[in-house]
């Protein structure tokens, strides 16, 4: 039965967690459960986890039972995030599962009377060839101990990974669409409501709160008031809001500091000093590159998460120890951060994952939980505490706002002699779970607050604010130089791609506008500078299905517009093409995909994120801003923060690239970069002017044409 | 805790009469979530704008979030909790599973009941006017509209639906 042979070495997220009882627990009465640290956040993720480990178990995939990010059982995965779900989580659950067959495999053995060798496993049911008597996994739950470290064990053989077409579905949509399912429908008994006033501005100090009025408000059980920290639980949940309806009008703040002027292209970034700038490439310029050169600066602003549920948290205090449950992206890191908080130990508190509304990213997940544990150690009752929509779009973290500089050479040969790329960018990692500081909104607001985690940047060739800054192609010349800002005029953390919205939008954009130069075709120049044969597939597959050689001059109103990136340099491939039709809006009239995400272990499960991560940034790219005046954030509701509609989505048409043999890579955001760099060449194809500063507003468009 | 403004009010929900103690203006989202435990009918923004929260009151589609209690009076209110027994939701709900219609399901209860009250109309509704009522009413963070639109076209494609 072996298909391969597994690698000596463990998978990381196995060899930091080596206990196979972290990983699984088979029971006597036929239950199998798998246990994986990384979460579901509507990506797909446990099912696609549930099918590896199905696979390499040798039972049907429904036959499994998920656990997740649970700090009483499962793995510590730390985040889910960054595409790493199946990658890094589906290695190492892959191999944990291998080991635990084959130890279920032995003991089937011993029962048999045969050698291990002889032993074949299907449905979950372990047999030697050519005689119908068996042992199931329930058979040999005792005879099995899983209290083992993976790294006594031999390496285990492998059995053939999904081949991507099962019939795989979604584990937790029938309950989704069923009832109660998600983290704000938990309703266990004696729950209390709570809710936190913020403060107006991101500079403001609480000076003064009516608390007796808030106090002898209809329902109120606890005001919490720590420096510029006011929680308030209450008894109905309509009676938390209006406490703090309430408590808003009696505050009083002083706004210390005032921000920098909002601008479209970030001008309050030049006042900055970097906090590190690292130069990531340095070549030496070719002779000539006289035919055509550019030199361009691009820009995209903070970008929100926008969940369409409030971030949640439930948090219960019983004897000292808390337990929290959490639509955090890594509960073992955010545990962390809420002991240093809380003063307590990392082990007396138990955070547990429950379905949130999709994050894409670091949203407020984290911080509502540490709201929640302040609130509810007031009181002796499970507090859910839930924000409001306004401080969801204007205390989250943000995807930073980010500005980048091309200068480049072609010569009269049509290759590219020079390329020098500069990225300006404050920090796009800023999670909980440092070895100092705290990475929780309220920690920063108490009396008493604390630092901020020291960021660090991780290094190419994933990077953060850098990430894709290194174009995918055979450049020489290369100077590429990556400007990392101190948090800026609002909270910034990681949004899914984190730097590759603007990296890939500013190296695509400049490939055609240094193609525009010499009267070269942008799929033709691309291909002339491009060698790895993955990134030509995709490329070549996405013109296809764009019909690409159609695409005509342009200048018209209608235009067809291509971008192109490996993610984070070392992941999935991802070609689009945007076909755009520009009046006095801009309509996107089809999208053309064509990914390579390695081998495909669920094809349903990567065309969903491609899908939605090409819907995601079309609205990233044409709609989004966070917005401020002095007074604060201007932009907190779904009609000032707009985002892409169900009039507006055009139709999508994707190819997935399978590669059987090659391992698999993340499929979430993947796209991300592509479908910005393919929308805005596809506007400046429509127009004959290119804007550079998303988002690709029709008033930027306008402004863009009025100054031409 | 002062009960002062609180009254009894009975209310009518998934075939049921539950008589409950609530102010008139607490919304009916939290009382379906808070007092009866139904937890289908998300809340999103709680301002009208997501959909999030819509529900089925007497047929239409409302958003209970900004629908005040005493506003609803003797209507019957159907969450998706009910969606056995509702042929409309039944069939709605479906099609979604079968094109796996969602990434994270949040905006989803919303969207099948705003399509449910839609394909209760006669005549049938095209595409396009469904697509304006989700355009109008809804807003999904995932981008999981492809597959959304293609369980609308899933249900418009199959035999009108009978009226439960």
């Amino acid at each position: 039965m072996t298909i391969t042979k597994a690698p000596m070495k463990l998978p990381a997220n196995l060899a930091s967690n080596p206990n196979l009882s972290r990983w699984a627990k088979i029971s006597a009465d036929g239950s199998i459960i798998v246990r994986t640290g990384k979460v579901e956040l509507g990506q797909g993720a446990v099912t696609a986890l549930a099918a590896i480990a199905a696979a390499e178990l040798g039972v049907p995939f429904h036959h499994v039972r998920m656990e997740s990010g649970d700090t009483t059982r499962t793995p510590d995965e730390a985040y889910t995030a960054g595409s790493f779900s199946i990658e890094h989580g589906g290695a190492a659950l892959r191999h944990a599962s291998a080991l635990v067959r084959s130890l279920f495999a032995e003991a089937a053995a011993r029962e048999l009377g045969v050698e291990p060798g002889d032993i074949t496993v299907s449905d979950g049911v372990f047999h030697r060839p050519g005689h119908n008597e068996g042992r199931s996994y329930a058979d040999l739950a005792d005879k099995v101990d899983l209290n083992v470290d993976a790294s006594s064990l031999p390496a285990p053989d492998y059995l053939a990974p999904p081949d991507g077409d099962a019939e795989i579905t979604r584990l937790d949509l029938p309950q989704k669409f069923s009832g109660a399912a998600f983290i704000q429908d938990m309703n266990p008994a004696g729950l209390a409501h709570g809710r936190v006033l913020r403060p107006p501005h991101p500079h403001a100090k609480l000076v003064f709160l009516d608390r007796d009025l808030i106090q002898e408000m209809p329902g109120v059980l606890a005001l919490v008031v720590d420096g510029s920290f006011v929680g308030i639980a209450a008894e109905r949940e309509e009676q938390a809001i209006k406490a703090v309806e309430v408590a808003a009008k009696s505050a009083q703040w002083f706004i210390g500091k005032q921000l920098p002027p909002f601008s479209v292209s970030n001008d309050w970034m030049a006042d900055v000093t970097p906090a590190e700038s690292s130069l990531l490439l340095d070549e030496a310029p070719l002779e000539g590159g006289e035919a055509g050169q550019i030199s361009s600066v691009y820009s995209r602003p903070y970008i929100a998460h926008g969940s369409i549920g409030p971030s949640s948290a439930l948090a219960h205090w019983t004897d000292g120890r808390l337990k929290v449950w959490s639509h955090s992206q890594g509960v073992f890191p955010l545990r962390v951060d809420l002991a240093k908080v809380l003063g307590m130990p990392v082990d007396a508190i138990d955070v547990i994952h429950a379905h949130g509304a999709g994050c894409y990213g670091h949203n407020a997940a984290d911080d509502v939980a540490l709201d929640a544990a302040l609130i509810a150690r007031a009181i002796d009752r499970p507090v859910m505490c839930q924000w409001s929509r306004a401080d969801e779009l204007s205390w989250s973290p943000f995807g930073a706002a980010m500005r980048s500089k091309l200068d480049a050479r072609v010569g009269g040969d049509g290759r590219i002699a020079s390329w020098t790329y500069d990225v300006w960018s404050p920090p796009h990692v800023v999670r909980p779970g440092g070895a100092t500081g705290v990475n929780l909104l309220a920690a920063y607001h108490l009396a008493e607050p604390f630092e901020p985690t020291p960021v660090r940047s991780p290094p190419q060739p994933t990077g953060s604010g850098d990430r894709n800054a290194v174009p995918i192609y055979d450049l020489p010349g290369r100077r590429i130089t990556h400007h990392r800002l101190p948090q800026g005029p609002v909270r910034s953390s990681a949004l899914r791609s984190l730097g590759a919205h603007l990296n890939v939008f500013g190296i695509e954009s400049g490939m055609d506008e240094l193609a525009e130069t010499i009267g070269a075709d942008p799929l033709d120049f691309r291909l002339a500078h491009l060698s790895d044969p993955r990134a030509r597939a995709v490329l070549e597959e996405a013109a296809r299905l764009a019909n690409w050689q159609s695409r005509g001059a342009g200048g018209e109103g209608i235009g067809f517009g291509l971008g192109l990136a490996r993610y984070k340099s070392v992941g999935g491939y991802c070609a689009v093409v945007a076909e755009v039709e520009v009046t006095e809006k801009v309509r996107l009239r089809a999208i053309y995909a064509a990914t390579d995400c390695g081998r495909v272990v669920h094809t349903d499960g990567v065309r969903d994120q491609i899908e939605g991560g090409i819907v995601q940034a079309a609205s990233w790219t044409l709609k989004e801003a966070v917005q401020w005046t002095d007074e604060g954030l201007t932009t907190q509701g779904w009609d000032t923060y707009p985002i892409l509609g169900f009039a507006e989505i055009p139709p999508i048409h994707i190819s997935i690239l399978n590669q059987p043999d090659a391992p698999p890579l993340g499929a979430g955001e993947c796209a991300a970069g592509p479908t910005a760099a393919a929308i805005g060449n596809a506007i400046a194809h429509a127009l004959g002017i290119r804007v550079r500063n998303m988002p690709l507003t029709p008033e930027r468009i306008e402004t863009a044409i009025n100054a031409s | 805790m002062s009960s002062a403004n609180l009254a009894n009010i009975n209310l009518f929900v998934n075939g049921n009469m539950h008589s409950i103690k609530a102010s008139p203006d607490a919304s009916l989202l939290s009382v379906l979530r808070h007092d009866l435990g139904l937890g289908g009918a998300r809340i999103g923004c709680g301002l009208g704008n997501c959909g999030a929260c819509t529900v089925l009151v007497d047929g239409r589609a409302m958003q209970a979030c900004n629908t005040p209690l005493w506003s609803v009076g003797a209507s019957a209110v159907v969450t998706l909790e009910a969606h056995e027994t509702h042929a409309q939701l039944q069939a709605v709900r479906d099609a979604f599973l079968e094109e796996q219609a969602a990434q994270c399901g949040y905006c989803i209860n919303g969207i099948m009941a705003s399509v449910a009250a839609l394909i209760m109309q006669s005549p049938m509704p095209t595409r396009a006017d469904i697509i304006a009522v989700l355009d109008e009413r809804h807003l999904c963070r995932c981008g999981a509209h492809p597959r959304i639109l293609r369980a609308v076209d899933r249900l418009l494609a199959a035999q009108p639906v009978s009226a439960s």
